[in-house]
């Protein structure tokens, strides 16, 4: 078989229709396609990809029992090491860490080891009748605060080694960051249903409506039996620019706005949650919510914008979310700042005031950073702005729990094994770790 | 699920409910506020706590029937559920070393503003209600007031109870007769709470206000409810309700955007609600 220097192409919703519909853009590999991509592997013995993986998944393994039909056995390579391979498959930045060390990669493109993961795990959820079996209980009684993906992710490798794990959220829903602000269009909701119900299976207890440090504190949850927490609270604080007109009406973090639509369903025409259909709207920020608030603003019918303050080289956001925003007619207005928010009698969003930037010298942390052009301003008509400029970690555990330390940025210090400064309390994902820049 | 265990009319527009939520019950103080869902992918609304019952595991919300949500809600009868209940969330109204207090409720604003009162009365300060209304139907919790205050003054706004006139006309003759108040606590439309400010602001009266923007998540997520202080040297700063409040210090507060920043939804309220009442009149 002639050798493909290429990864075999993901198949997509056409651009025209999909940016009309909430449809998952993605339709994922035929078996037929993934076996090929498969048999691109070189399975060399020193696997770089399997040291770039965050969970270190056996990938070589798993790509090994594709190309062997046993698709059921390249599953449970990925379940010893992952507890979400069909999100992870479709939302983990594999570019930059899986394939970004590929070995192919370093003459041609990379094995399509995220298209591979996310083939695997939809195959088993649609195929296997088999459902996970609770373990036997080792009698320690674990907490989780949140059900984003580091809390899911978190109580399944635990309830797997047998501990009552518990998980406690604060929304209605669980799921986190999966529900209230990946698309449908991006991640399915019922793909995250799936997981935490392979979660449930486990034995792992999942109670929605409780904010710890507010319904229940951490000193509380100790109290009850707990013998140690997990915080996964995440970063959900949203950022604003700081100038003015940020407070006029129809100007919305990205948070707000894909709440409404993911959470709360308000692109639904029978949804009670409101949301506003612009005509023009401006997201500024480059990073990965940014591109799913332009896509799903678009999908509401709004011609868009992005607008980013540095070049596209230096977008956040993954090259694919890029790619296939400017197939859904997004603008990028790139090397561009926003300076003031212009609005109308009624206190609604009119205009935009920007400033053109260029790079100057690099900085502390070697990007070079964007300086304005003296005298580029200029004013473009929108009617809604949707900032989207990263976030940082809610406060609420830290001001409600004595003992527990946090960075500059808010982020929880943790020492090598993921514990906090108060003893038993562990934390991870957003809520450690300084997340990617958004801006 | 949680159940409503009682459900009393308070008027035409006005519900009172007391849910069973032994978790939010156990911690809620005055001042704090509870989100909640009637039914699954329902609307998620902010209520301040109206009151609790630690023992019994109760907490009472009081709600003026406005749009989709509030209309549903209105719709369920003592015994039936609701989908989520969430809370206490927000700071508490700081009522500590408080000994002489002017309690200020407008419309169904009364419904916070009665267990602020209740605890100061409680704690053994000196508690002034004034609450208005549009008209004497709109009346609430008259009885309530009266029982936690040292003096109650009920105003409507054409005269059909109590006395003719807004709450700020009372309260700028006590002023003006020199009631030393430590604080004047106000609940109510921003309007209202707005033209509080303004007669109370020549005395130098500290006067804290609720604030009830849009809110989604009520942990600080989505930055919908932010509204502007305005500090003395001029600097403007934004707050968050839903963390940083509800109470905050009504002298900083920039009403005219918040009032504007309220209006965001208003159409679509109207006519959700049109809608979700046709629909009960259908099945009627």
């Amino acid at each position: 078989m002639p050798f493909d220097p290429k990864k075999h192409i993901m198949p997509t919703q056409d651009p025209a229709i999909r940016a009309t519909n909430f449809k998952e853009v993605a339709l994922g590999y035929s078996p037929t396609v993934a076996k090929d991509e498969a048999l691109r592997c070189l399975n060399c013995p020193t696997k770089p990809c399997v040291a770039k993986c965050p969970v270190h998944i056996d990938i070589p393994a798993f790509i090994k029992k594709i190309k062997e039909d046993d698709l059921e056995g390249a599953y449970s390579v990925i379940n010893e090491s992952s507890s979400l391979p069909a999100v992870c498959g479709r939302v983990c930045p594999q570019e930059r860490q899986c394939e970004s060390a590929c070995t192919l990669g370093i003459k041609f493109e990379p094995v399509g080891i995220g298209r591979l993961e996310r083939f695997v795990a939809d195959y088993h959820n649609e195929n296997s009748k088999t459902k996970a079996v609770k373990p036997e209980s080792n009698g320690h009684k674990v907490a989780v605060v949140g059900s984003g993906p580091s809390g899911l992710a978190c109580a399944s490798d635990l309830a797997k080694q047998g501990f009552e794990v518990t998980i406690y959220e604060a929304l209605h829903k669980a799921g986190g960051v999966l529900i209230y602000g990946i698309p449908e269009f991006r991640l399915p909701k019922k793909i995250v249903a799936r997981e935490i119900e392979g979660l449930k299976e486990l034995g792992v207890d999942i109670e929605t409506n409780v904010v710890i440090g507010k319904t229940i504190t951490i000193d509380e949850l100790f109290e009850e039996g707990y013998e140690a927490i997990f915080v996964g609270s995440g970063a959900g604080l949203p950022k604003f620019m700081g100038i003015p007109g940020e407070s006029l009406k129809n100007v919305f973090s990205a948070n707000e706005f894909l709440t409404r639509i993911n959470l709360m369903g308000a692109y639904l025409p029978e949804s009670d949650t409101p949301i506003f259909h612009a005509k023009k709207v401006a997201v500024v920020g480059g990073g990965n919510v940014a591109m799913d608030a332009a896509r799903s603003a678009r999908r509401l019918g709004a011609e868009v914008s992005i607008v980013y303050r540095r070049t596209e080289k230096e977008l956040p956001a993954r090259v694919e979310e890029v790619e296939h925003a400017k197939e859904e007619g997004i603008k990028f207005e790139l090397l561009t700042n926003p300076i003031e928010i212009l609005g109308s009698e009624d206190g609604s969003v009119s205009s935009l005031k920007c400033i053109r930037m260029e790079l100057g010298e690099p900085d502390a942390s070697g990007r070079r950073s964007p300086v304005p052009v003296k005298d580029s301003e200029f004013v473009e008509d929108f009617d809604c702005v949707i900032m989207a400029l990263g976030t940082s970690p809610n406060p609420l555990i830290k001001n409600t729990t004595a003992g527990i330390e946090t960075e500059k940025h808010g982020c929880l210090i943790v020492n090598e094994e993921e514990e906090t400064t108060r003893q038993n309390v562990f934390a991870g994902g957003d809520a450690v770790a300084k997340r990617l820049l958004e801006k | 699920m949680f159940k409503i265990v009682s459900k009393r009319i308070l008027n035409p527009t006005v519900t009172e409910m007391e849910i069973y939520a032994p978790l939010v019950a156990k911690k809620a103080e005055p001042g704090q506020f509870i989100i909640l869902r009637v039914e699954e992918d329902g609307e998620r609304i902010p209520l301040t706590v109206a009151g609790y019952d630690r023992e019994k595991g109760l907490v009472k919300i009081i709600f003026q029937i406005v749009g989709a949500t509030t209309e549903k809600l209105n719709h369920k009868e003592e015994g039936e559920y609701i989908s989520d209940f969430v809370g206490p969330l927000g700071v508490p109204t700081h009522v500590e070393g408080l000994k002489k207090v002017c309690v200020i409720g407008g419309g169904v604003g009364c419904a916070i503003a009665l267990p602020i009162a209740e605890k100061l009365h409680e704690m053994g300060a000196s508690v002034t209600s004034i609450i208005g209304f549009r008209n004497k139907d709109l009346l609430i919790l008259e009885e309530e007031f009266k029982n936690a205050s040292d003096k109650c003054i009920v105003m409507t706004d054409d005269g059909s109870y109590g006395n003719k006139g807004n709450v700020t006309m009372p309260l700028k003759e006590m002023l003006e007769a020199k009631e030393d108040f430590d604080c004047i606590i106000a609940i109510g439309p921003l309007i209202m709470m707005k033209f509080v400010v303004s007669t109370a602001k020549p005395y130098s009266i500290p006067v804290t206000v609720s604030m009830n923007p849009i809110m989604i998540d009520g942990t600080g997520m989505c930055g919908g409810c932010r509204l502007t202080l305005v500090k003395e040297d001029g600097k403007r700063v934004t707050k968050f309700a839903c963390i940083d409040g509800p109470d905050f210090n009504g002298y900083e507060i920039d009403f005219d955007e918040a009032m504007m920043r309220s209006r965001q939804y208003a159409e679509f309220e109207k006519k959700k609600r049109e809608e979700t009442c046709a629909l009960y009149k259908k099945a009627n």
